[in-house]
């Protein structure tokens, strides 16, 4: 009886062990909610090549994909943001040396209701109504009508993205914050969903997401600047406003069936993908 | 060889009684060791009373109050609407229906106990909410008004089964008396039956509560999350449950959105002891 219950429990660890161990054959990516298609795609035609390899993918945000890294639970991390200082600082405390490769480029889309009169905004207007300084949809050319403010959890790197970049124009000591008033949904089809549904709200999201329930805002640096829309040229000949880079973050150089996942994603085969899953490539 | 039985297995139990309340200090130890250290960075009364929650932010602004605020109005309104409904289910069941409709409401009871609260929170997304937007013409329908009515969902069926409960034991000869006294039925229940089983009704609604308070992912389906100190119930809110679960992933061990969290977790325990321990001196008031 003993004997049966410590072969079982053997038998566990093992199987325990095998899933969650750096071994040759398997690795485990985690990280962006906004890159979860992409990298997903990529393990499925890196499996169906070599076969007897295994990678997992699992999303969750940026920051929980890096702080797996850190701790050691995942072997790749995926993120739509750049690691922080503090995040690196913690992982070389515990020996683990956060290695960047750019993967791709996304462009962040601005979305109303289809329904909604407004098309196209500047970056300021943008701020001001992701800020609640502007709260009415007439201030901005739009109907008399409150603005539901639509926002990823603080776990996403495109909040955080989106706050420094356009909340804050990339000023490092700039204060503003979202609007305490903004509603903060769990995912990007959270998002979406609401918007389709919603004439009053505003969101953003990574490209990939738009579809004909919702409607893309053109956008401006300023006002005598032309409105751009978020189409994959814009993004690629750098006009789009607000785009940003994506990456993989490996524990020091990649090295055995990480670093060939890399390089497939990097290859022609692997921009491929990426173009199909409605993001940019990073390489021409 | 019988004894040594006996003593094996009263001593096997024992330690099983014991295991229970040292997993709970153990949890109260562990929370308090991460949490207490948030103190560190902001002082207890800015935490507790601090209008702004921006944990990611540098410096990280950590106030708290909008989320109580958050959870006591979702917990509020939850307790508005299943209070009643909870109670007159309850005197249905064990005074007025017939037996075999008795078995079915029962039935149905424990079935609407077995929904998963993920499964009541999405039916609530794609049905409530639409319906509280359009009914009360708001900017949306993500509102703590839509997490009250899910969650007296959930709170229902804990204070119907131990309502009956206590309906049901108290004394026939109460209710034979009071129908000798020619009391009619409806009299019967409302002067006699009730108050005899008040604590142990106060009990059930405090449970029943407690069950809600605690409540994490039908809430943070669609109460809308925004961290603002509520006006009326016809607005979003962040409730301290949806707070700790949304951004767990994010926070890295060790830092102070780490530790407000953890703190976050014992302002909660401490909640919902409160409650618990009420529930306790009802429940055995009656005894």
């Amino acid at each position: 009886m003993i004997k049966k219950g410590l072969f079982i429990l053997a038998l566990v660890i093992f199987t325990v062990s095998a899933f969650a161990g750096t071994d040759e054959h398997s690795i485990q990516i985690k990280g962006s909610d906004t890159m979860v298609n992409l990298t997903q795609s990529w393990a499925e035609k890196y499996m169906e090549k070599n076969p007897g390899a295994f990678i997992a993918v699992t999303g969750g945000g940026s920051g929980t994909g890096l702080s797996s890294l850190i701790s050691g639970t995942c072997d790749i991390a995926a993120s739509s943001r750049n690691i922080k200082d503090k995040e690196i600082s913690l992982a070389k405390q515990k020996g683990i040396n956060p290695y960047e490769i750019k993967v791709a480029l996304d462009g962040l889309a601005v979305v109303v209701n289809p329904q909604n009169p407004v098309s196209r905004l500047t970056l300021d207007q943008m701020a001001g109504i992701f800020t609640g300084k502007i709260s009415n949809w007439k201030e901005a050319g739009g109907k008399d009508q409150k603005i539901v403010i639509l926002s990823r959890e603080v776990n996403s790197g495109t909040h955080v993205y989106f706050k420094e970049h356009v909340l804050r124009k990339n000023n490092p000591d700039s204060r503003e914050e979202f609007s305490p008033q903004a509603l903060l949904l769990s995912s990007s089809q959270a998002i979406a969903d609401e918007i389709a549904g919603n004439p009053s709200a505003i969101g953003y999201y990574g490209m990939g997401y738009i579809s004909g329930k919702q409607k893309a805002i053109a956008v401006a640096k300023d006002s005598q600047s032309e409105y751009i829309n978020p189409t994959i040229d814009n993004v690629l000949s750098g006009k789009y406003p607000i785009s940003r880079p994506l990456f993989l973050y490996t524990n020091g150089e990649p090295q055995g069936l990480v670093k060939k996942f890399v390089d497939y994603a990097l290859s022609k085969e692997g921009q491929e993908i990426v173009v199909k899953t409605d993001f940019v490539p990073a390489i021409k | 060889m019988r004894k040594f039985k006996e003593f094996l297995i009263e001593n096997l139990i024992f330690i099983c009684g014991l295991a229970s309340i040292f997993f709970v200090v153990l949890i109260f130890l562990f929370l308090a060791k991460e949490g207490l250290a948030v103190f560190k960075y902001v002082n207890p009364v800015d935490f507790l009373a601090g209008k702004s929650w921006y944990p990611i932010s540098e410096p990280a602004q950590l106030g708290i109050l909008p989320l109580i605020f958050g959870s006591l109005i979702v917990t509020l309104g939850a307790a508005v609407i299943s209070i009643p409904i909870g109670i007159a289910c309850a005197v249905y069941i064990a005074e007025i229906a017939p037996s075999r409709i008795k078995e079915v409401l029962k039935a149905g009871i424990e079935l609407l106990a077995a929904i998963p609260s993920v499964v009541l929170g999405f039916i609530g997304m794609v049905t409530l909410v639409p319906w509280v937007k359009t009914v009360f013409h708001l900017p949306t329908g993500l509102t703590a008004l839509s997490g009250s009515i899910i969650l007296a969902f959930m709170a229902m069926p804990t204070i119907v089964s131990i309502a009956e409960d206590a309906l049901y034991s108290v004394p026939k000869s109460y209710k034979e008396g009071a129908f000798a006294l020619g009391a009619t039925h409806w009299q019967t229940i409302y002067r006699v039956l009730l108050p005899a089983a008040s604590s142990g009704i106060v009990a059930a609604v405090m449970l029943g509560i407690g069950r809600v308070i605690g409540e994490t992912m039908a809430v943070m389906m669609i109460t809308g999350n925004a961290a603002v100190i509520p006006q009326s119930i016809l607005v979003p809110v962040r409730t301290l449950t949806a707070t700790i679960a949304a951004e767990m992933g994010e926070a890295v061990v060790g830092s102070e959105h780490y530790f407000a969290l953890f703190a976050i977790g014992i302002v909660l325990f401490i909640m919902s002891f409160i409650i618990n321990v009420t529930a306790d001196l009802f429940l055995h008031k009656r005894h």
